[in-house]
């Protein structure tokens, strides 16, 4: 999938709260455009952390943050922020807006006519598989937790941003909900050829969506390759989480 | 008087005075808001802010409304040619309401948006929001509802906050409420805490209803955030302009009163023989509670009020206490002159200290005469005081010390009952007010104080040395007034209006008729 281009970058990344507790230390890798980089771990493990860097909700204590060549303490965290589309857990959508104004919100900030905003939202919950007219004047907690975050999902899209973040997005569903959103988001992948940076602590989830994973353990980089890589780790932590993938493959995942 | 009857004769007065109330509570309401909503999203955005502010908040909250009105009166701040803080009436009343309100609408704001969930807020700003776009897309909206819920408890605050305002002659219902504890009218009580109740309620139950159809229908429709909008600005305009009309001061010269009902009456018979006299226009500002008259003459909002020598000396110039009438006289005009550049005038006649009283059947039988006679004879006698005459410097302590009163009991009660009590022979002995009508009306015999214990009260009217210098023709209207008011008399107007249930204003004129002072 990568077209061999660096879209984000860290190099010799630490974070550390004012407290002194270190949740990040020297991390440094690349993702590329167009790729989805699953950034793996238990709870604790420094995923969110890392994202969080990407879109200059925190900045680093030392090291630095690339994105697109230029680091984040250079961007604007505004212009920075609507150029990266960002999906959190099922809470991440405004429960005061309906279905249409929650995806019209990057493109009202961004100054979008209302008529365009309309036919994106309409086009978006069309693209992950709602149906528009039935959705769009729902408010979030009139849906299901799968419909909500095909919401989020949408929202993210919404201003075409070329990376788009998704921390632990399937986190909240119920098993079957997981793999039939999972199934759909492969093929939103296919078609979207965005890079993309994707937070879960499920190795399944890791398997069938990253073209690479990042394996995190109390904010250090274990292991960083593709899935074929965690098989094949003498780590103890990619020894875990890889015994857990084979258990469930065994046990008739749909993978 | 039936219900019928009491409405068919003030009910215009009653429906101005809730709209007087309604006007004080909407004004404060709505400047407390204007003022606390940004406060509280201040106070989100720096937390090291929120100790200090609300603890501020928290303590005006605990100021006694009599007490803040006393240091809001003398205080002088302009803008511009405006007087914006200061003074007594309505102006004073909505600066001391906005301070009670401000505390339920600060902290709700601070804690709607503080409680926004983090991962909201997150999302909100990851999505590329300025703190601007955040606060007024996200966070205010969804604080909105325990916004509301703030606005209610300070709404319902001002309704009874209100009902105080009258003591600095802000209008309202507590005119009623205080009118009628005074004369001891319960139905003059109720018509003013019946509707102020009703305005409590109704304001409770209305903003109720916005706040559950917030938190319920979740959302704002666009057209209502136009809606809140432009009621935000309009609420703006109508209360800053209410603020400063309130602000307004009319009328040349203005009368005050204290908070009683002989005090009404001496306020009118000054302000009616200085319209009749002089042609000067007058305002009347009536009612003033407290030592609040006396803080309204030297901030200049009145210009004269009736005070009694007694009261000056141990009250206000917190002196030991005199015996001899002329040299209390000549002491408190000396000290009022040096010190507030205040004149008191004649003395209008009239004595209103305490007045020991007995049963004029047992003054008869007994052959008393003087305090001195019913000590010999009160053995076998029970007293009964106010709850002031308790206490006072000038009160029980040294009352029986002096003449040497040994009860069998004494009883403590509310002044305006031990009347009663003592005319149903449930006590032999009072302390009342030398001019209460209540004196002529049980029968009640006055006994000398041949031992001068009390000291003496005698109404003067009090002018500023200013007023007098602009309009020197004053001098000789209240001259004129000088000694033109016995004991008797003043008993007999009292009366008047607390038993007869007449109006002050017509008592005083036809008192100033018989006296040739007008036509």
């Amino acid at each position: 999938m990568s077209n061999g281009a660096t879209s984000i970058e860290f190099r010799d990344v630490s974070f550390s709260l004012a407290s002194g507790r270190s949740l990040l230390s020297h991390l440094t890798l690349q993702v590329e455009e167009g790729e989805t980089l699953v950034l793996l771990g238990r709870s604790g493990s420094g995923k969110t952390t890392t994202m969080k860097l990407i879109n200059r909700l925190i900045d680093p204590t030392s090291g630095e943050v690339r994105v697109e060549r230029k680091t984040t303490l250079d961007w604007d965290p505004i212009r920075l922020r609507r150029r990266i589309g960002y999906v959190i857990q099922e809470v991440g959508l405004f429960p005061h807006l309906t279905v249409e104004e929650n995806i019209g919100v990057v493109p009202r900030l961004e100054g979008w006519a209302p008529e365009r905003i309309h036919q994106r939202a309409r086009e978006l919950l069309i693209m992950v598989g709602l149906d528009a007219e039935q959705f769009a004047a729902r408010l979030p907690r009139e849906l299901s937790g799968g419909q909500r975050q095909r919401v989020g999902v949408a929202r993210a899209l919404a201003a075409d941003p070329p990376v788009i973040l998704l921390d632990e997005p399937f986190g909240a569903l119920d098993p079957i909900t997981r793999r039939e959103i999972q199934r759909e988001f492969m093929t939103l992948q296919r078609e979207l050829k965005k890079t993309m940076v994707f937070v879960t602590h499920d190795v399944a989830e890791a398997f069938l969506l990253g073209s690479r994973i990042a394996l995190l353990k109390d904010g250090e980089l274990i292991l960083l390759g593709p899935p074929e890589d965690l098989l094949q780790s003498e780590h103890p932590e990619a020894r875990a989480f890889a015994q857990g993938f084979s258990e469930r493959h065994r046990a008739g995942s749909p993978r | 008087m039936t219900l019928g009857e009491f409405l068919e004769r003030h009910g215009g007065e009653m429906l101005e005075l809730t709209l007087e109330h309604l006007f004080l509570v909407f004004v404060s309401t709505g400047l407390a808001i204007l003022i606390g909503v940004p406060l509280g999203i201040l106070l989100t955005r720096k937390p090291g802010l929120s100790k200090p502010v609300l603890g501020f908040a928290n303590v005006m909250q605990t100021v006694p409304s009599l007490a803040l009105f006393g240091f809001l009166i003398p205080l002088n701040i302009y803008l511009f040619d405006v007087k914006i803080i200061g003074g007594i009436g309505a102006r004073t009343a909505i600066v001391a309401l906005v301070l009670y309100a401000l505390l339920p609408i600060i902290r709700n704001t601070f804690i709607g948006i503080s409680s926004v969930d983090p991962a909201i807020r997150d999302a909100g700003r990851g999505m590329g929001m300025t703190d601007r776009q955040l606060l007024f897309q996200v966070e205010l909206p969804l604080a909105l509802g325990v916004i509301i819920a703030g606005v209610r408890v300070a709404t319902v605050i001002c309704v009874g906050t209100a009902t105080i305002a009258a003591a600095i002659d802000a209008g309202g219902l507590g005119r009623y409420i205080f009118r009628g504890l005074r004369a001891n009218d319960n139905l003059l009580i109720l018509a003013g805490a019946l509707p102020a109740a009703l305005i409590a309620l109704g304001a409770d139950l209305a903003l109720g209803y916005v706040e559950r159809t917030i938190q319920f229908g979740g959302r704002v429709k666009a057209t209502s955030k136009k809606v809140i909008g432009s009621s935000v600005v309009a609420l703006l305009i109508i209360a800053g302009a209410a603020y400063l009309f309130a602000s307004k001061s009319v009328g040349r010269i203005a009368v005050g009163s204290k908070d009683f009902t002989e005090q009404v009456i001496l306020g009118e018979i000054l302000a009616q023989a200085i319209e009749a006299r002089t042609g000067l226009a007058v305002e009347r500002r009536f009612d003033l509670g407290g030592n609040l008259v006396h803080e309204a003459l030297r901030a200049g909002e009145i210009d004269l009020y009736a005070e009694y020598t007694g009261t000056a000396l141990l009250a206000i110039l917190q002196a030991q206490p005199l015996k001899d009438p002329e040299e209390v006289y000549r002491r408190v005009k000396a000290e009022y002159a040096r010190r507030f550049d205040l004149v008191w005038t004649e003395p209008l006649g009239f004595n209103n200290t305490f007045a020991v009283l007995v049963r004029s059947g047992d003054a008869e039988k007994l052959g008393l005469k003087t305090v001195s006679d019913a000590a010999r004879v009160s053995a076998q006698w029970r007293a009964g005081f106010g709850q002031d005459f308790m206490s006072r410097a000038d009160g029980y302590a040294g009352f029986v010390r002096t003449y040497g009163f040994q009860f069998q009991e004494t009883r403590e009660m509310d002044l305006s009952l031990t009347y009663r009590a003592l005319a149903e022979r449930q006590v032999d002995l009072i302390a009342g007010n030398s001019t209460d009508g209540l004196i002529s009306r049980y029968r009640l015999v006055q006994l000398q104080d041949d031992r001068n214990y009390f000291p003496p009260y005698d109404a003067v009217p009090v002018v500023r040395q200013s007023t007098l210098e602009k309009f020197p023709q004053l001098r000789s209207t209240l001259a004129q007034l000088g000694g033109i008011l016995s004991v008797e008399e003043m008993r007999q107007l009292n009366y008047a209006v607390d038993g007869e249930k007449r109006a002050p204003a017509e008592v005083a004129r036809e008192f100033l008729k018989r006296k040739a002072i007008l036509p």
